[in-house]
């Protein structure tokens, strides 16, 4: 098969995606922008074409979000392939196995810059699987893609700004949540606050976002949601034939519900970098693992590159100043421009990124997931979606002599389903660290192969 | 266990879930369809039949595996809706071969 060529291929086109294919496109690079989406945004923009004009969906989404949006359509230079996914990279040839529209593509890159974002960390509590359970994000998506907005009683539990910020949009859809159950530890706050280094000037540095986040708990308390707060011990409860959900229980309290939505924050999604064999580190604050990277998003491997919140969760604008300073040193290393020229242009960049990520160490202590997050307490708790692996079968495992979630997968099959373990690996890797006594980086991290999406074997066999 | 605001955005595309015309917002994706349809599974596990549907919408989870137009298999949280898509829940495992079974070529 003949393979088309790029200077630069950039997987997602998320804020990082976009604004390093605009900064590349700029200096005169071909780009190709492959994403798995029909439509430019990743998730925090998701369908912002259609639904800027939400008006459940105001601020920086409608602003920022469709104005990006529009630049990257409007750039000439750009090989945008919506709807097409990478299942595969051959890093020794820069080789890219695509599945799109029209079938299989060869994607040949002089560097590649993954851009591939976050996905919202897995909440495993007991009934989690029931039908009526499903990460806030997916309401927000359903939201921002089709305009929906859930029906009957809904709950949200967990913590972290998307929470209070899909309360509120809810609520201006005109289904605002009955109840929040905020799983943040009483003190929490005063904890975050009083944590060494210099806060003071990270709070005053983050004193916009701060604001912002102040004001949507207001809105979201004046629309008639109910707050519990330090929840603890969640449990998804089931109908009477199993079949879906009917309440959620926790420590000291019940209630009815027809829909729970679980939030614990988001992680790098790491599958792609991790099936490449690249250096990761397990980010001791953020609690997940990121990819190894340079002060330009460079990674163990010369080819490649990752950018936004895929290399460490730092937010959209951080995402777009990532993005952009790793297409300039792509142009470097492709000798487009001279190291002085890169440094020159990347010294706003430089200074927007630390701004946006002034209030991340503060908001990384706050919204800290709770050890039964990360580890769930009952063993009956499935952590493994795809194969119904329970918590305590993994603690077993662990007992047995598994020593990593590579050694689990052989022992029980964990992460060997569909999903490749990008819901369960990180909570394995938890259950067999707190079991062995071990710290989880020691546990390690699934290491996933190509294809990276399920293929036909049709599609397999056009190459 | 989701409903439209047609008034934000209008449904224009006509699709079949589990059999049952459906008409959804276009942008949206073969799970949305699914959930607006008010399905109570989208699939039934390989490993117990325990029903399942939808629960990341961000193709991480695979919960929504689903067969579109005849393909099993599908993450039908990445497949945007087109104009008589057939969404039919999948239940158990995706069978390796079937009697008169769509050629996937």
């Amino acid at each position: 098969m003949r393979a088309d060529m790029a200077d630069l291929a950039i997987i997602g086109a998320g804020p990082a995606g976009m604004s390093a294919a605009l900064e590349a496109a700029g200096l005169g690079l071909s780009v190709a922008v492959i994403d798995e989406q029909p439509a430019p945004g990743g998730q925090v923009f998701r369908a912002v074409e259609a639904a800027a004009a939400d008006p459940a969906l105001t601020g920086e989404y409608a602003a920022e979000g469709a104005a990006l949006a529009r630049r990257f359509r409007a750039m000439p230079g750009i090989d945008y392939r919506p709807d097409t996914t990478l299942w595969h990279a051959d890093l020794e040839s820069g080789a890219l196995s695509l599945r799109g529209p029209h079938g299989t593509a060869l994607l040949r890159a002089k560097r590649l810059l993954l851009a591939t974002g976050a996905q919202e960390r897995p909440v495993p509590v007991p009934g989690w699987t029931l039908p009526g359970v499903m990460g806030a994000g997916a309401a927000q998506i359903l939201l921002k893609q089709a305009g929906a907005v859930p029906k009957g009683r809904v709950v949200l539990a967990g913590q972290g700004p998307l929470l209070w910020l899909l309360a509120v949009q809810l609520a201006r859809a005109g289904a605002p949540p009955a109840l929040l159950l905020e799983t943040s530890a009483p003190g929490a706050l005063g904890r975050a606050l009083r944590a060494g280094g210099p806060m003071g000037r990270q709070l005053w540095n983050g004193r916009a976002m701060l604001g912002k986040g102040a004001l949507m708990m207001l809105e979201a308390r004046r629309a008639g949601m109910k707050i519990v707060r330090g929840a603890r011990r969640l449990r998804a409860q089931a109908s009477a034939d199993g079949a879906r959900l009917r309440g959620v229980s926790w420590e000291g309290g019940s209630t009815d519900c027809d829909l729970l939505l679980l939030h614990e924050g988001v992680i790098p999604s790491t599958h792609i970098t991790r099936a490449m064999g690249l250096d990761h580190q397990w980010d001791a604050a953020q609690l997940c693992w990121r990819p190894a990277l340079d002060g330009w998003g460079a990674t163990s491997h010369g080819l490649v590159a990752v950018a936004g919140d895929g290399g460490g969760i730092g937010g959209w604008q951080a995402a777009v100043r990532g993005g952009a300073l790793a297409a300039l040193d792509a142009a470097h290393r492709l000798g487009r421009i001279t190291a002085g020229e890169r440094d020159r242009r990347a010294a706003d960049h430089r200074h927007a990124l630390s701004a946006a990520l002034a209030l991340r160490p503060f908001l990384d202590r706050l919204y800290a997931p709770a050890p039964e997050v990360l580890a769930p307490r009952d063993d009956s708790t499935i952590v493994c979606r795809c194969e119904e692996i329970t918590a305590g079968e993994v603690r077993q495992a662990a007992r047995l002599g598994a020593t990593g979630p590579n050694q689990a997968k052989a022992y029980l099959r964990a992460g060997m389903g569909p999903c490749q373990g990008r819901m369960c690996g990180t909570t394995v890797a938890s259950l067999i660290a707190e079991t062995r006594g071990i710290p989880v980086e020691q546990a390690g991290a699934l290491r996933p192969r190509a294809p990276y999406k399920p293929i036909t074997v049709g599609e397999l066999a056009e190459l | 266990m989701f409903a439209q605001r047609p008034d934000i955005r209008p449904a224009t595309v006509d699709v079949f879930v589990a059999g049952q015309p459906v008409r959804v917002p276009e942008g949206a994706t073969a799970a949305a369809a699914v959930l607006l349809a008010g399905l109570p599974a989208i699939r039934e596990t390989p490993v117990t039949g325990s029903p399942r549907l939808p629960y990341c919408m961000m193709g991480v989870c695979f919960d929504c595996l689903a067969e579109i137009d005849g393909i099993a298999n599908r993450q039908s949280c990445t497949v945007a809706v087109r104009p008589g898509m057939r969404i039919e829940p999948q239940r158990g495992a995706r069978p390796a071969w079937r009697e008169g079974a769509v050629h996937e070529g």
